[in-house]
Parts: structure tokens; sequence; C-alpha cells
């Protein structure tokens, strides 16, 4: 097998995440699908670090782990503090963004 | 002597003024004021006339530059001032015959409570009419051109009560608009073609341009022309002008301001000899008003109107004579100071007439007035013989010098407006001994009045009388004198230029024809209206009787083809606005707000909405990419 | 050379076997945890891909990362997801049915668009060459060694940032979180005194009269039979969730009593069906 396949594999795990983003309206799920499109990154990330043979890679998959945790924990405190105020985790209620 | 040339424009300009500015404490002076200041500009052009008279032919030109007018890097527009003999002519005759008709208003207007006004305006014509013909260049001619059609537009609309009277000068008005249009689009033309608008360099270049610019300087300069000489085509206004005062119809009706057009055909009569179409146009015109008005004259009861329709006969043979070119610029501008004088005199006895009859005008309401007027009749019948042009009186000289001028064109052309202006000598015998059978001859066919008052004729004031007299002297020996020894020739022929042209007949041919064609306008005259008894009612008369009643249907012309074309062309004109226009522009705007509405549905507030474009930009982001790659 | 990098570029069988098997659960994974309707189940799949993503790194080498994976991931941020999932409750607004109107296609297309091109992309780059971690975990004496030179050399200041941002996260997530009190906390003795001049002195009625329905949203009932609006809790009758038991549903209730008691009565077995 060709290692190559691990890219093949976060570019699909990516999309996944992408759609279901677009598609979910729970915000909490959408965020998981964020997280998955993340991981799917980091997947990539390491392949490539082991491809060129440098540990940089995996230097900013770290990285992305760390910035990811901050992420949900800022993320989760909104849909939490959006939820005690609008009763609702949806994210298509919170469209006063509108004209 | 330069420096009385603006003397001349500011007297009666400062009358004007003061008339029209000085308010009701002048009433009682107002019109002393006037006339005296019109009697001074008068002083003041045979000063001036005298003082050219000393001089040689080649140095009587006067100039006077007052001051830059517009000054700007080239385009030079000074007010300035050129006294020539030609402008010396109008000078006299406008001043002199102006100065008579303020004297005689005195009387006319006496019962006038608005006379001061009147006076004002009366000398306000006066000024804009000198600046006419002093300006050294085009555009202060015009300035002085739109200030006569003002004077004559509040002239003519001086009875503005009367409805008739103020749609008539609103009707003068408005023709003469087009004229002046006419004017100034050849100034305008003149500006780009010479650089200039001075009537010295303008003239002196025609050698250098082309004919076709010419000849569209001169068809510009015979539609204004036209408009204020009330020449056909836009001869409409003049008839119905005879609303005003009758001093008015005499002074800017008949003796000055109409005769504009033959002045700016002579003045530029450099421009028409080097534009024989536009030329040819101006005989065209000329020989077709000639007719025109002499039938009209014919046919109208009206005293006035009948003397209104002579007047434009007679400009017409004016104008025919200055399109001859050389050989009748000299004879136009004579008969234009004749006619000046019998005109004049005729309408002043017009005036007197009306003033005795209770201000009717209708002359089949007239009738053997010749015994209670006397004064009038004779002074009348005096302007009559020069008019139809008796041996030894003016218009004898001035007319047949015409029709001999017209003779010599050469020619089928010079046969053809020879015969025309025979045939208008023979229907103006024929119309002017109508007039004067049916006013002062025959029975009583006198009227009460729509008051029932009788009319009580009696012989007018002496401030009436007077220049009505002094003109029958202009009348009678005005020809005369400028004729034999060719005394007017010679004193015009440095400005104008002159030749002889080939006449195929003689002289005394021409002027033998004129009588007899004259006797025979007479003979039926008084076949129709002196041997019979006139009937108060008019008979339904001919076709062409009728017709010429309504002036030859020249409002009916205007108004189907003008007024109801326009009408026609507005219509249109707001339909394809409003469909067409307004079609592409509401469209757009619609079309944009529709687009707007359907985009705007975009900004739906959902931030998943949002991902999706931003998602859908990635992917196009990416494939471009891949493509540029690719290739 | 070229033997080498076609080594290189290749991996072991099981590794292949372990890719295909492990792959296809991540697949799975991340597609139920788009399409399972509850907040939870889709928690849990992401757990899932997250462990096999976990294993896909040791299998790649990064062996630090795999642990920090399973720790960090799976173990801090999704026990944290879950905690809000419990916080904010499961709401009916959880369906799995579009509201907006064609985002579903318009989603779907541009997720197979963009998968498409990126697959395409890859297949394109001609990445044939491996190289292999070896060399770059030895020269240190290990990948966490490795790592951990990079992280405390070249990448000392993105760490320090990262260190600033997990502060600057923390205190924001306190402040979101934080509500206010607008009024002083009442003490006991307060209570107390307010308790005892209030309206009722003795507790509340407990709710429910029946032993099968003494939810907290059913009223008891008095002595004459009317419901007591009292004995329901303070936050659920000011949202107006008391639910309906006036006479009429209580005799409906004790008619389907006496059903069940006679089917009880007839057959047992039949009632753990019905149910």
């Amino acid at each position: 097998m060709n290692p190559v396949n691990y890219l093949y594999l976060a570019a699909l795990l990516f999309t996944i995440g992408a759609a279901g983003v677009l598609i979910r309206r729970n915000a909490i799920v959408v965020f998981m699908c964020v997280e998955l499109m993340l991981n799917a990154c980091n997947l990539a990330f390491v392949t490539f670090s082991r491809m060129h043979g440098n540990l940089d890679g995996q230097i900013i998959a770290f990285f992305t782990m760390v910035v990811a945790a901050a992420e949900v924990v800022v993320g989760l405190a909104i849909i939490v503090s959006v939820f005690r105020s609008r009763h609702s985790a949806s994210v298509d209620d919170a469209s006063l963004m509108k004209l | 002597m330069e420096n009385l040339i603006a003397l001349l424009v500011a007297a009666p300009l400062l009358g004007a003024a003061v008339l029209l500015c000085g308010g009701r404490r002048l009433d009682r002076a107002g019109h002393w004021v006037g006339t005296l200041l019109a009697a001074a500009s008068f002083v003041i052009g045979v000063v001036l006339f005298l003082d050219m008279l000393g001089k040689g032919a080649e140095d009587r030109a006067l100039h006077q530059k007052l001051f830059s007018w517009i000054p700007v890097e080239g385009f030079q527009a000074d007010v300035a001032f050129q006294l020539d003999q030609l402008s010396m002519t109008f000078v006299l005759l406008i001043t002199g015959v102006g100065t008579l008709i303020h004297i005689y208003s005195i009387g006319y207007m006496a019962h006038d409570e608005r006379r001061r006004r009147f006076f004002g305006y009366l000398n306000l014509f006066l000024a804009a009419m000198l600046i006419l013909v002093i300006a050294d260049n085009y555009l202060l001619l015009y300035v002085g051109w739109e200030g006569v059609g003002l004077a004559s537009y509040l002239l003519i609309g001086f009875w503005q009560h009367k409805p008739s009277a103020a749609t008539a000068a609103k009707k003068a008005f408005l023709v003469n608009r087009v004229g002046d249009m006419g004017l100034s689009i050849a100034i305008m033309l003149m500006f780009t073609t010479f650089g200039t608008f001075a009537f010295g360099p303008v003239l002196g270049a025609t050698g250098q341009t082309s004919e076709g610019k010419l000849t569209a300087i001169g068809l510009m300069l015979l539609l204004a022309a036209c408009g204020k000489s009330a020449q056909v085509p836009l001869q409409s206004w003049l008839g119905d002008a005879m609303e005003g005062p009758t001093p008015v119809s005499a002074l800017i009706h008949a003796a000055t301001m109409v005769t504009a057009g033959v002045y700016l055909i002579v003045r530029s009569g450099a421009i028409f000899n080097a534009a024989p179409d536009a030329q040819l146009a101006v005989v065209v015109v000329g020989a077709v008003t000639l007719l025109f008005g002499a039938i009209v004259g014919c046919a109208k009861d009206d005293i006035k109107k009948a003397l209104a329709g002579s007047t434009m006969s007679q400009i017409g043979y004016m104008i025919l004579a200055a399109g001859l070119g050389p050989i009748g610029y000299v004879f136009a501008i004579m008969h234009l100071v004749t006619h000046g004088f019998f005109k004049a005199g005729l309408f002043l006895g017009a005036g007197s007439v009306m003033h005795g009859m209770n201000d009717e005008v209708d002359m089949r309401k007239f009738g053997g007035l010749r015994t209670y007027m006397p004064v009038t009749f004779i002074t009348f019948g005096l302007g009559y013989l020069a008019i139809i042009g008796f041996p030894g009186l003016s218009g004898f000289f001035s007319k047949d010098k015409i029709i001999e001028a017209a003779f010599a064109k050469g020619g089928a052309e010079g046969w053809i407006l020879g015969s025309v202006a025979l045939l208008g000598a023979a229907i103006t015998a024929f119309y002017m001994t109508r007039v004067m059978l049916l006013t002062f001859f025959g029975e009583k066919r006198w009227q009460p009045d729509a008051q029932g008052n009788e009319p009580h004729p009696h012989e007018s004031p002496k401030s009436m009388t007077i220049p009505m007299i002094i003109l029958a002297f202009g009348s009678v020996f005005a020809g005369g004198l400028f004729s034999i020894g060719d005394r007017f020739l010679n004193w015009l022929e440095p400005v104008t230029g002159h030749s002889h042209g080939h006449a195929p007949v003689s002289a005394a041919t021409v002027t033998a024809a004129t009588m007899v064609v004259l006797v025979i306008g007479v003979a039926i005259a008084w076949a129709m209206y002196g041997r019979k008894p006139v009937p108060v009612v008019a008979p339904r008369g001919s076709l062409l009787t009728r017709a010429a009643r309504r002036d030859l249907l020249q409002d009916d012309f205007n108004h189907v083809v003008l007024v109801r074309g326009g009408e026609h062309l507005t219509r249109s004109l707001v339909y394809v606005d409003h469909t067409l226009v307004d079609g592409v522009v509401n469209g757009t705007a619609a079309s944009m707000g529709g687009l707007s509405g359907r985009l705007r549905k975009l900004q739906n507030g959902y931030a998943r909405s949002y991902a999706v474009s931003m998602f859908g930009g990635t992917a196009v982001v990416i494939a471009a990419t891949l493509l540029m790659r690719a290739v | 050379m070229t033997g080498l990098a076609a080594a290189a570029s290749q991996t072991s069988t099981g590794e292949a076997f372990q890719f295909w098997v492990l792959g296809t659960v991540a697949v799975i994974g991340a597609l139920s945890t788009v399409l399972m309707k509850k907040a939870v189940h889709s928690a849990l799949s992401l757990a899932g891909t997250m462990i096999v993503l976990a294993v896909f790194y040791l299998a790649n080498g990064a062996y630090f990362l795999g642990v920090v994976q399973i720790v960090v991931y799976t173990g801090a941020i999704m026990m944290l997801f879950l905690f809000v999932v419990m916080l904010v409750g499961v709401t009916a607004a959880d369906s799995l049915k579009e509201t907006l109107k064609g985002q579903r296609w318009l989603a779907a297309g541009c997720g197979i668009g963009f998968g498409v091109l990126l697959i395409a992309g890859i297949g394109n780059a001609s990445l044939n060459s491996f190289n292999g971690l070896g060399t770059a975990n030895a020269e240190h004496g290990g990948n966490i060694e490795g790592l951990a030179s990079l992280i405390f050399t070249k990448y000392v200041f993105a760490f320090e940032i990262t260190g600033a941002l997990l502060i600057t996260a923390t205190v924001g997530a306190m402040v979101l979180t934080h509500r206010e009190r607008t009024e002083r906390a009442k003490t006991q003795r307060e209570m107390s005194e307010e308790r005892v001049r209030g309206k009722q002195l003795p507790p509340l009625p407990a709710p429910g009269v029946y032993a099968r329905h003494n939810a907290v949203d059913i009223p008891g009932l008095l002595p004459d039979g009317t419901p007591s609006e009292l004995t329901v809790m303070q936050t659920l009758r000011n949202r107006g969730q008391i639910r309906d038991v006036s006479n009429e549903s209580l005799d409906q209730l004790k008619a389907l009593e006496q059903r069940s008691e006679e089917r009880l009565g007839r057959d047992n077995e039949d009632e753990e069906v019905a149910k």
C-alpha cells in the first residue's frame, strides 16, 4: 500500500466534516464536525511529516491540537451562553445577521 | 462729432428710463419729456447730417467705440457705433418721423391715463431702433433688434385690457422670435466663419469665403428680415399688430421697425452679392409678399388692416429691390424713406379719422368724411397719391425706380419680377383708391357705436394735424428731392454700391407702363366703389375675397401646419419619451430593483448559508488552481 | 537508491491491512457523526474516529501525537462535548429535517465537488517518495526527544504564544459562562424569617397523588379533588408546564387503570407485549 492513501482518507474525512458543518443545525454537532475537519488536517500533516522525513509536520499537528482545544473551550462556552439566553442550540435560530 | 453719436441713443434712452421709472409724478409732464428728448435726438441727427454733408464722400463715415462689451480672448464684442450715409438716412427718418409721431401722440393719447408710459415705450423704441441702425457690429445690432421687438410687443399690447391686443402682442412676439432666431444663428455662423461680427471685417471678407457658408448666412439673415419686416412666411403678425394705438402702427409698423429687415439686407449686401442663391430667395420672398400684402389689402374693411396689407406689400417692394443686389439697394432705401413719410402720414390720417369717428375702424361705416375733416382729407389724399405713384410725388419716383430695377435684373427673371412689380403697382392703385373712396367719398354710412353714441366727425387738434401736414410735405417732395439729379444715389452709393444693370426696356417705357396700370387700378376701384353706393355690411364676395379677408388663410395655414403639426410632434415625442426613454430608465431601475430583491434573499442571516457560499468559493479556488496547473 | 525509495513508498502488509480496516471504521465514524440524530451519538462516533486517527498517527511514526490524540482529544475534548450536551440537553430543533431551502443540495454539491477536486489534486501531485521518519527520529534519539528539541528551539515562540492562547481561552470561557449576581445572597436567618412571615409555614405539599404519576409536573390534589398548584415547582409553574389533571382526565386514568387491572388479571404475558 502506498502511504498516500492516508492523504486520501484525510481528504475524505475533511469533506465529510465540511458537509456536516453545512447540514447540521445543532451547534454542538457543527462543532464536532469542525473538530473532525481539524483532525483530518492533522492526519494529513502527520502523513506529510512521514513523507518528507522531518518532524515539522508533527509539530504543526501538535499546535493544531492545542489551538483546537482552546477553540473548543471558547466555542462551547459560547454555545452554553447562547443556549442560556435563547433556549436553543440551533445555529439557524441565531439569524440576526439578515437585512 | 463722434461723441454726438452716443447722445443720439442716449437721449431717448434717458427718456425711457425717466418715464418708465419716474412714476405718477411725471404723469402731467411725461409726454413733453418724451417728445423733447425725441426732438433732441432729431436735432443731434440733423447736426451730424450737416456735418456729414460738409465732408467728402469717402470720409463721411463716423465711428465711435463706447466701451468693450464682452472682451474675451477670441471673442471681442464692443459697444461701438458707426454712422455712415446709410445709418444717417435711417437716423433722420427714425428721429424725424419719430418726433412727429411723438407730437401727434400728445393729442391722440390725450385721454389715455397711461400716456406717460406710452411715451416711455416710444422713447424706448427710438433708442433701440437707433442702436439697431448705428451699431457697428451684428451683435449690437441684435441688441437693437431685440429692443425694437420688445418695444413693439409692449406697444401692440398697450391696451392690454383688450384680449385681442394682448393676443396680438403675443403673436407678434412669437412670430418675431422665429426671425430673431434666424438672426442669432446668422451671427453665430458669422462668428464661426469670420471670427468676428463687426461689419467691416465680415463684409470685407466675403470674397475669401465659400459660397455655401455665405448662402447659409444670407438665408438666416433673410429669415430674420422676414420676421421683423412681416414678409412671407412670417407675415402673419403685422395685421394683428394694428391692435396697438395708431401712432404705434404709424411709427413702428409702417415707417421704421418693419423696415429693419430691409436695412439688414442692404447692410449685409456684400454677403448677398456673393451668394446668388440667397439673393434669389430674397427676391422671391419680396415678390410673393408684394402680391400677398396687396391682395390682403384689397379685401380688408378695417382701415388700419388695409393699410397694414399695404405696408406689407410696400416692404415687399423694398425687399425685392434689396434682393436685386447693387441694382436695387439704393432704390430699396429710397422707397423705404418715402414710404416712411407717406405711410406714416396715411396711418396718422387713419388715426385722425378714427379719432373723429369714435374709434371706428370699419371703412364701410365711414363715407363722405372729406368735408368734415378737410386737413385729414388733404394730407391723407396726398399720401394716397404718393403711394399709388402719382407722377411727381414721392412714390412715383421710388417705386418707378424699383420696377425699372426689377426689369434691369435681366433675363426671364427680370421680366417676371418686373411684371410682378407692375401688377403690384396696379393692385396698390386699386386698394388705395378703395380706401380713399370708402373713407372720404360717397354718402355717409355712419353707425352708432356699441354705446349708441352717434359719431360726430370733427377735425383733430393741432398737435395731430401738424405732424400730418409735415409728413404730407415729405410725401409730396421727398421723392423728387431724392431723385432729381440722382442725389440719393450719389449719397448712398459709397456705402451700398450701385450698378445700372441692363434694362431690356427703356425707363420711359417702364414709367408709361406704370402709369397705365395705375390708371387701370384706379379705374377699377372707381367702378366698384365710386360709382355705386357701398353696402355697410360687406357682401359675401368671391372665394379670393373671402380668403383675402382671412389674410389669405395665413393663420389657418399656421394653425394647421405649425400648431397642429407641433401638437402632433409633441404628442409623439411625449409618447416616445414615456415609452422608450422612460421605459429604458424605469426598466433599468425596475430590473435593478428586482435583481437586488433577489440578491437580497442571499443575505438570509443563516450562518449555514454563508458557510455554503464560502465552501463553494473554496471549491472554485481549488478548481482554478488545479486548472492553472494543468494548463 | 531507487530501491530504497520504492521500499519507502510502500508500507508493510500489516499496515495496509490495518489501514483498510481502521480507515473504513474512521469513515463510518465520520459519517455517523454527521448523520446521527442525537448529539450524544454523534459525539461517540467522533470519539471512535479520533481513536482510529490516533492509531494512524502511531502507524505514521508520530508516537507522541498518537498518545496526545487519545489523551487530549478523546479524553478531554470529547468529554467536554459530552458535558455540554448534557447541559444543553436534546432539543426538539435537533432533527435532521432541513429547513433552509436548497441547503442540503448545495451542501452535497459543494461537498462532492470539493472532495473530488481535493482527491484529484492529491492524485495529481505524484507523491511517491516517502522518506520515513527514521533519520529524523534518530537525530535526537527518538520521536519525543525530536519533537521536544524542535518545540523548545525552533518553535519556542509559537509554543509560548500557544500558552498565552490557552490562558486566554480559559479566561474567555469563564467570562462567557459566568453569571453576575444581581442581588445579595440571602442569609439563612433572612430565609427563615421570610418563611415564617410568608403564607405557607409547613413545607410545600408534594406533587402527584398516584404512585404512577408522581412526576414533578403533576400537581397534587387537595382533599376536595381540585389540583393545587403549590405542589408544583415554581419554575415549572412559571413556564406553564403543569400537566392537566382535571377531573375528566382523572376519570380516564381510573378507567385505564381498571382496564389494565382486568388485563393483568387475565394474561400477564399480553400486558408485557402491550407495553
